[in-house]
């Protein structure tokens, strides 16, 4: 009979006793890889997401931090807005002669390359206005570039795909600008079908609604990513949305004036930064009262007609008129962008963009991994390890629990010590039988809190991939758990060493004869 | 025949709680045959659990000598000792003393646990259905009339293939009836294991029944009115 048989027959004779003093360690253990397995998924929620395709966010001077949260994860305010000719520093010379003819602006931003645009090559840049929300949900004005631009996934190599519909358009007959494509998560949770029209509301979830309503014509699958629970909008529509627009003075007779002084004060400040010819960034008085009256106020129609990469609405200009002559696009002036999603096409371009970027004044660029790893480090890191601790501390109570149990129950065992003594159990035999009897409870209560723990993941499963789009099953463990059983075991060892003491040093006479 | 236990100028004390020392057993000499079996008989308080106690090495002499088997086991160790003991050694208490965790079996199992030789499973209930209990292995003690129980701590005591069985008054617990064949069971058992026994009693009629019978008045030179033990 080995002597583990002998420490199981031990825990089992005092079975209640020996069940609860397993359970309570269960609950103290499940409650450790509870929170080892929460800090996985938020680990992994966080790092996952950081890397959705792109590698650095450029937004208005402030926190980097709050940046990658706004504009990555849709959490937090918005820091402020970047004027849209920031955005156009990241674009070649061809596509800013585009915007310049469809929006309007001064001719001269269609001179010459952006600033950044050398460091992009072969890469993108997407802009994103925020500042509206559906319920709960943050409304994210973008181009349909998002969409086919983007990547997602563990390898960052799956394209986004449509559970229902299709990525809206710039422009549509049906729909003018006003198309709206939600995350898996806001249809199902606002319970939307496609073809419905939402209204966001202005600033917050409970904030004044918009009159101007957004069409939903695709839903996307679930990413698992902040996307799931974003409603994207097209920026144009976002743009027309009472509020939206940069106030710019229009008096017709001053309209060539106040555009021109908007406009200096947008150039000055990229002027500053430029290291290009001052003189392509300084626009004249004609040029944007040229600009104003030819692009400053477009109709639609004249937009569609301009922009051959409106592909929805070139072709069906006359139909589409008068659905959408009611309509103008905004013209560069008015445009803000409230962050711009940067993937370098060569990534080697990233240090040398983000540090010309923030030595700027105007703009920064922030690398969300950075900023979720020094998040993590900095407050997610720390207040795990405080949950760490305490949950700790539950174990060492319920350590204490297995002292107390085994060491009261040394009273009644002195005699079955004293008679496997006269039968020729050695001190050390009947110490180590009560040090395994601790290592049984400690075995026991791991595995039966980590079957707790992991069951109860499983359970929650589901709202885990809701929440944070990790996925989570039953084996998912973090790296930490496979400490917790000889951090157990020693704290088992800990406690059984008063207990063993006194077996070690039990009287066999006095007790056999007792 | 050749001595297995010899024993030479033992004397064992206890200190007193009000302090001193109490002289328990002074004994000159005291030998057991190999197979024999001898009947101690005593007053209570004689030192007669002592003197079991000093044999089985549960307790150190003060001086003198104790050969079981041509070892001098108060030259052991502590450890060397418990390891003599469970080769050598069984030991039926007058309490029976069962392990309640237990069942039946694995209380015979006990008997060889602590011993180097190898586990003997077979051998276990071999010793159970000897003493009768073939259909009570997985009874635990508590199931077990009082008889019974003290079979199985006969059936325990032998598990280790002693050379020596100490008996300490085994059927005082024992109902009257039950008495006789305990008795008999545990001096055939010996018999057929060719197991040497000594066992301590009060009980004159059953000392009558061994091969030889010695008053540990007469062999123990402290008064034994004012010995404890």
């Amino acid at each position: 009979m080995s002597l583990i048989h002998i420490a199981w027959r031990n825990f089992c004779h005092r079975a209640l006793s020996s069940f609860l003093t397993t359970f309570s360690l269960a609950l103290g253990v499940g409650l450790v890889v509870l929170v080892l397995s929460i800090y996985g998924v938020i680990s992994e929620a966080f790092t996952r997401n950081a890397s959705v395709g792109y590698n650095l966010v450029v937004g208005p001077k402030g926190s980097p931090l709050q940046l990658t949260l706004n504009s990555v994860f849709y959490l937090s305010q918005p820091i402020e807005n970047l004027p849209y000719t920031e955005y156009m520093e990241f674009l070649p010379q061809d596509e800013r002669a585009s915007m310049v003819s469809r929006f309007g602006g001064d001719p001269k931003l269609a001179e010459r390359d952006g600033r950044y645009a050398p460091y992009i090559a072969g890469g993108f840049a997407i802009p994103l206005a925020l500042g509206d929300y559906f319920g709960e949900f943050r409304v994210v004005g973008t181009t349909p570039d998002f969409f086919t631009k983007l990547k997602h996934g563990p390898n960052v190599d799956e394209d986004f795909t449509f559970s229902q519909g299709r990525a809206f358009s710039n422009f549509s007959r049906e729909s003018s600008y006003f198309e709206a494509v939600l995350g898996a998560r806001v249809a199902k949770e606002m319970n939307v079908v496609l073809g419905e029209k939402f209204y966001p509301t202005h600033g917050d979830p409970s904030g004044q609604g918009h009159e101007q309503g957004f069409t939903i014509v695709g839903i996307l699958d679930p990413t698992g990513t902040p996307n799931d629970r974003a409603a994207f909008v097209n920026l144009e529509g976002f743009y027309l949305m009472e509020g939206h627009a940069k106030p710019i003075e229009r008096d017709p007779e001053e309209n060539g004036e106040d555009l021109l002084d908007e406009a200096v004060n947008a150039e000055e400040s990229n002027e500053e930064q430029s290291d290009t010819d001052a003189q392509n960034d300084s626009p004249t008085a004609d040029a944007i009262a040229t600009g104003s009256k030819s692009n400053g106020v477009p109709l639609v129609q004249n937009e569609a007609e301009n922009s051959g990469s409106v592909a929805d609405s070139t072709p069906d200009t006359i139909e589409s008129q008068s659905s959408v002559e009611e309509h103008r696009v905004l013209s560069i002036p008015e445009r803000e962008v409230t962050s711009i999603l940067i993937r370098n096409g060569n990534i080697m371009f990233a240090p040398g963009m983000q540090n010309a970027i923030n030595e700027g004044i105007r703009a920064q660029a922030a690398a969300p991994i950075g900023e979720i790893n020094k998040l993590m480090n900095l407050v997610v890191g720390p207040l795990l390890t405080a949950l760490l601790a305490i949950t700790g501390i539950t174990c060492a109570v319920a350590a204490v629990g297995i002292l107390v149990s085994i060491y009261n129950s040394m009273n009644d065992r002195r005699r079955d010590i004293a008679i496997m003594r006269a039968l020729g159990a050695r001190r050390t035999t009947v110490t180590s039988i009560i040090i395994f009897e601790s290592f049984q409870v400690a075995l026991i209560g791991t595995i039966a809190g980590w079957l707790l723990a992991h069951t109860a993941i499983v359970l929650y499963s589901g709202k885990i991939e809701d929440q944070t789009g990790v996925q989570v099953g039953f084996f998912t463990t973090s790296n930490y758990e496979i400490l917790v059983l000889p951090l157990v075991l020693g704290l088992a060892l800990i406690a059984a060493l008063l207990p063993a003491w006194a077996a070690y040093r039990t009287d066999v006479g006095s007790n056999l004869s007792a | 025949m050749t001595a297995l236990v010899n024993i030479h100028d033992l004397k064992k004390s206890f200190t007193q709680p009000e302090g001193g020392k109490l002289l328990v057993l002074d004994i000159s000499e005291f030998q057991i045959a190999k197979g024999e079996q001898v009947a101690m008989i005593g007053q209570s308080g004689g030192g007669k659990t002592t003197l079991l106690h000093l044999i089985a090495g549960l307790l150190s002499p003060d001086q003198g000598s104790i050969q079981i088997d041509g070892i001098e086991t108060n030259g052991l160790s502590e450890e060397g000792r418990d390891r003599f003991r469970a080769e050598t050694i069984g030991y039926v208490f007058q309490t029976f003393n069962l392990l309640p965790a237990f069942t039946a079996i694995e209380n015979v199992r006990l008997g060889m646990a602590f011993g180097s030789g190898k586990h003997q499973h077979a051998r276990a209930g071999d010793l159970l259905a000897r003493v009768g209990l073939q259909d009570r292995f997985n009874y635990r003690p508590g199931q077990l009339s009082v008889g019974q129980q003290q079979r199985v701590a006969i059936a325990r005591s032998l598990a280790g293939r002693p050379k020596l069985l100490l008996a300490d008054e085994p059927t005082a617990n024992v109902d009257p009836s039950s008495a006789d064949s305990v008795l008999e069971l545990i001096r055939d058992t010996c018999h057929e294991e060719e197991v040497s026994l000594l066992t301590v009693t009060h009980d004159m009629q059953i000392a009558s029944r061994f091969d030889r019978i010695e008053k540990l008045d007469e062999i123990n030179q402290v008064d034994h009115t004012t010995a404890s033990s």
